[in-house]
């Protein structure tokens, strides 16, 4: 087995141990990823883990893969970057709710509709964890936070419905309490080719104590087997259904047909003719 | 001035209605000439409408700035006239669209001294030639039977830009260039004026840029092979550079959705290993700010080039100030340094560029390099660089045979830690945001933020022995010792040189590494000199107050300007004799 490939998932596990809390949803996913990353044989060595601020930001430096803990909001940005400047880089971007929906929400489009080759995995807990319980733009309304004590004001989004309408072509959603699931969805999200988005159900049991594991434990349910993965509208609907009272983990859409960025800039390429310095210059020649 | 070998051609008129493209073609045919060109050039923010001017200075001689004005001036309309008439001096030549067929209906009183032709181009084009655009070529024709330009370069550079497009198009162009020169013949064969445009022996290979696409010109030969923008008036120009030309040598150019979107692809870049870049205006400068730490904090090899024009806010999109150095500088929260370059013409675009590229991977720290917008705009002609000639610097990669343990932000004697790329093997690691050890893991302790922030400011102490990074100008005898950065360098050249004719003593420094300033030859230079005068085009003299920083024990005369037009160097040398 080559340097950097291993067996098990535990092997990928850095020497920096979570910072995160006990009964954390992101222990979560972080197994399901690692288990994810022994499946596919992947090597840390040609991997970039990239992500911005919170809690679930942290989430790369305790793999053993190349990763970059950036700034809030903007690890799209930079990630986009590391998959462009390296196409054969395994690119995966980490965040939380807050950092890719409300600081960094107007990336998010643009990375979709660009269908850029990398895989967004958000933790989603309804909740600024990291900075000790505000409102996040997943709180749903009417949650008491610490800076809404009398209710959140706001309505939420929906970061599935979201994603699906920008143009991503592979959409699912995952929850912490599944992992067995989760880490299939990681396998299939990483393989896609073109922008994947996971939402993760990751609770944060210290500062929302309205979202729990147990309450999305009643509400968690598998899509239902006939669910049409190609079909868009399909997909937000379903993303978007509140009636039953129900939430869906499982692959909402994939789209394996639109160009990813890459390849249409390799097509482009192609077209910009051949490399002279002369020729260039020959433009400026009075 | 006003010699024949020094001629300088404005032409005013409403945009869109063909002013800068008759200045191309007239810069360009200068050139062809085998003259000096350096071209000036205004225009509204907006597409079409409003005031547009477009200056053509031409010289057998190197041309160092905008100059001291015209010697000819030619008005499209009213309004180019209303904005010039002031500046008219006797011995300058006066062309105008009238008596009938323009705006102008009579002309005003000129003062003495002026030559002046009347030129209804309007009229000839609408209903001579029945094509209103082409006034511009009837304008042109009518300029090169005035002045002597070679009307068969005038002809080929038009057959080279609208061949494309057709013969038909190119005869009517042909017509009109004949049209403007026949009235000229027929009506003012009695009016002499003292300029000739000589052509000239050219033995160097030249060409004619702007400073934009020199910008880009610099990065390809660096080797930049990543570029992100955001589009930005006055610095679009780089983007449709390298857009066009990086590809072609297998470089990625991308349009983000914002400036932090390109400031942080680019720094996501330059940690895969690319030479990244990106081009903005300071408005963009100021949304990038909180990455450009980052950058600073991960050690990431980056370049962002600031076409400088007015602020604040939205301020004046389109005119030229140089108001962004304590942004360039200072700007961003918490206490970090970067490297400051700026240019001084389109040549310095082209070299301190690659010098960008060289000094961010030499030091692995972000590079700001200042132009602005009349550089940005302006064209000029200089020789044509060799890309084999370039050196290109790469940053120090880590050696497993040499350097021990991989620690990505290692303590080193310059300073400088050898760094990894991911794909390296065995070099998997974190950079971080946040403050760390050695390996790059989060540390917040008194010992790792102390010995980092010495380690980012040391490590870029001696970036002035780096390269070529100031250049003295000292007169033996003389008291003042003029300084500036930017644009204002060659306006300052100029001025000195003025100055020196008149038989006033004077020296300058021109310093191209602006952060951290290059004091070692700077101090070199106080030795010569009793005081500093400080032109800059800004309200609050921000290379003086840094300046003043440096405690150098001599008297700072600020000298500023802030009226969204560069300086002329006769005010420059004006006030060098004043405070000699």
């Amino acid at each position: 087995m080559a340097t950097g490939i291993y067996a098990k998932g535990k092997e990928y596990k850095s020497e920096v141990p979570p910072t995160w809390c006990a009964g954390c949803g992101d222990y979560g996913l972080l197994n399901a990823f690692m288990n994810s990353l022994a499946d596919q044989q992947i090597n840390v060595n040609n991997t970039a883990l990239i992500s911005g601020i919170g809690c679930s930001s942290r989430f790369p430096f305790f793999i053993k893969a190349y990763g970059f803990h950036g700034v809030h909001g903007r690890a799209l940005t930079i990630a986009s970057g590391v998959k462009l400047a390296n196409p054969e880089l395994e690119v995966v971007a980490f965040g939380g709710d807050g950092d890719g929906f409300a600081i960094g929400g107007g990336h998010v489009p643009h990375m979709c509709r660009k269908n850029m080759d990398m895989t967004y995995i958000v933790m989603d807990n309804s909740i600024y964890g990291l900075t000790k319980g505000q409102m996040s733009p997943t709180t749903t309304p009417g949650m008491k936070t610490s800076t809404t004590p009398y209710g959140a004001p706001d309505n939420p989004i929906n970061p599935l419905a979201f994603v699906l309408t920008y143009g991503a072509t592979f959409v699912a959603q995952a929850f912490s309490g599944n992992p067995k699931q989760m880490r299939g969805l990681i396998t299939q999200a990483m393989k896609h080719r073109g922008f994947s988005y996971i939402n993760v159900i990751s609770p944060c049991p210290t500062f929302n104590k309205q979202d729990t594991f147990d309450s999305y434990k009643e509400m968690f349910e598998d899509l239902p087997e006939d669910h049409d993965t190609s079909d868009k509208p399909g997909a937000i609907a379903k993303a978007l259904d509140r009636t039953s009272g129900k939430l869906y983990s499982g692959v909402y859409y994939e789209d394996k047909e639109t160009p990813t960025f890459l390849d249409r800039i390799a097509e482009q390429r192609k077209t910009a003719g051949a490399f002279d310095f002369q020729k260039i210059l020959d433009i400026y020649r009075p | 001035m006003g010699h024949k070998s020094d001629l300088c051609i404005r032409i005013g008129g409403e945009g869109g209605e063909g002013i800068i493209s008759s200045g191309d073609i007239l810069a360009q045919a200068a050139a062809k000439a085998g003259l000096e060109v350096l071209t000036f050039k205004t225009f509204p923010a907006e597409i079409r409408g409003g005031y547009a001017m477009y200056q053509i200075r031409m010289s057998s001689e190197k041309i160092l700035s905008e100059g001291d004005g015209f010697q000819v001036l030619v008005v499209f309309n009213k309004e180019a006239l209303d904005n010039n008439i002031n500046k008219l001096k006797a011995g300058n030549v006066l062309i105008w669209d009238g008596p009938e067929g323009g705006d102008i209906n009579e002309l005003p009183e000129v003062p003495e001294g002026v030559i002046v032709y009347n030129l209804p181009m309007s009229k000839l084009a609408k209903v001579d030639l029945g094509v209103y655009r082409s006034k511009n070529m009837v304008c042109m024709g009518a300029l090169s039977e005035l002045f002597n330009i070679p009307v068969d370069r005038l002809k080929e550079i038009i057959n080279n830009r609208f061949g494309k497009k057709g013969q038909d198009i190119v005869d009517l162009n042909y017509k009109a260039l004949q049209l403007g020169i026949d009235y000229v013949k027929e009506n003012h064969q009695g009016i002499s004026n003292p300029y000739n445009v000589v052509a000239q022996e050219q033995n160097k290979d030249v060409i004619i840029m702007s400073g934009n696409d020199a910008v880009g010109l610099g990065a390809l030969m660096a080797g930049c092979n990543f570029f992100a923008c955001y589009p930005i008036t006055p610095a679009t120009e780089i983007a449709y550079w390298v857009a066009k030309h990086l590809v072609k040598k297998g470089g990625t150019v991308v349009q983000t959705e914002d400036e932090i979107s390109s400031i942080g692809a680019v720094v996501g870049a330059s940690f895969a290993g690319a030479k990244a870049m990106t081009g903005t205006s300071g408005p963009g400068l100021s949304l990038m700010t909180e990455i450009l730490g980052l950058g600073v904090m991960v050690e990431a090899p980056l370049v962002i080039c600031d076409v400088q024009r007015g602020g604040p806010s939205t301020g004046l999109p389109t005119k030229h100030e140089q108001s962004d150095l304590f942004l360039a500088c200072y700007g961003g929260h918490g206490d970090f340094p970067r490297i400051v370059l700026s240019a001084e013409n389109v040549a310095d675009c082209v070299d301190l560029t690659i010098h960008a590229f060289n000094l961010a991977e030499h030091y692995q720290t972000p590079v700001i390099l200042l132009t602005d917008g009349s550089l940005g705009f302006r064209t000029e002609t200089f020789e044509a660089p060799d890309i084999n000639k370039v050196k290109v610097v790469n940053r120090k990669m880590y050696n497993p045979d040499t350097d021990g343990e991989f620690l990505r932000y290692k303590f080193t004697e310059d300073n400088i830690s050898p760094t990894a790329i991911p794909g390296m093997e065995g070099c998997a690691h974190m950079q971080t945001g946040l403050e760390h050890n050695e390996k790059g893991s989060p540390n917040y302790g008194p010992v790792f933020h102390t010995k980092n922030t010495e380690k980012r400011f040391n490590k870029i102490a001696n970036a002035e022995d780096f390269f070529e990074s100031s250049h003295s100008d000292i007169e033996e005898g003389a008291t003042v010792g003029v300084v500036t950065w930017g644009s204002t360098q060659g306006s300052v050249r100029e001025a000195v040189q003025q100055a020196r004719e008149a038989g006033v003593k004077v020296s300058a420094f021109y310093p191209k590494l602006v952060w951290p300033f290059p004091m070692k030859a700077f101090n070199e230079f106080l030795k010569t000199v009793d005081k500093i005068l400080v032109p800059e085009v800004n309200y609050q003299g921000q290379l003086a107050e840094i300046i003043k920083t440096k405690e150098i024990g001599k008297e700072i005369i600020k000298y500023n300007i802030y009226g969204g037009l560069p300086f002329e160097p006769q005010e420059i040398a004006k006030k060098i004799k004043e405070v000699q």
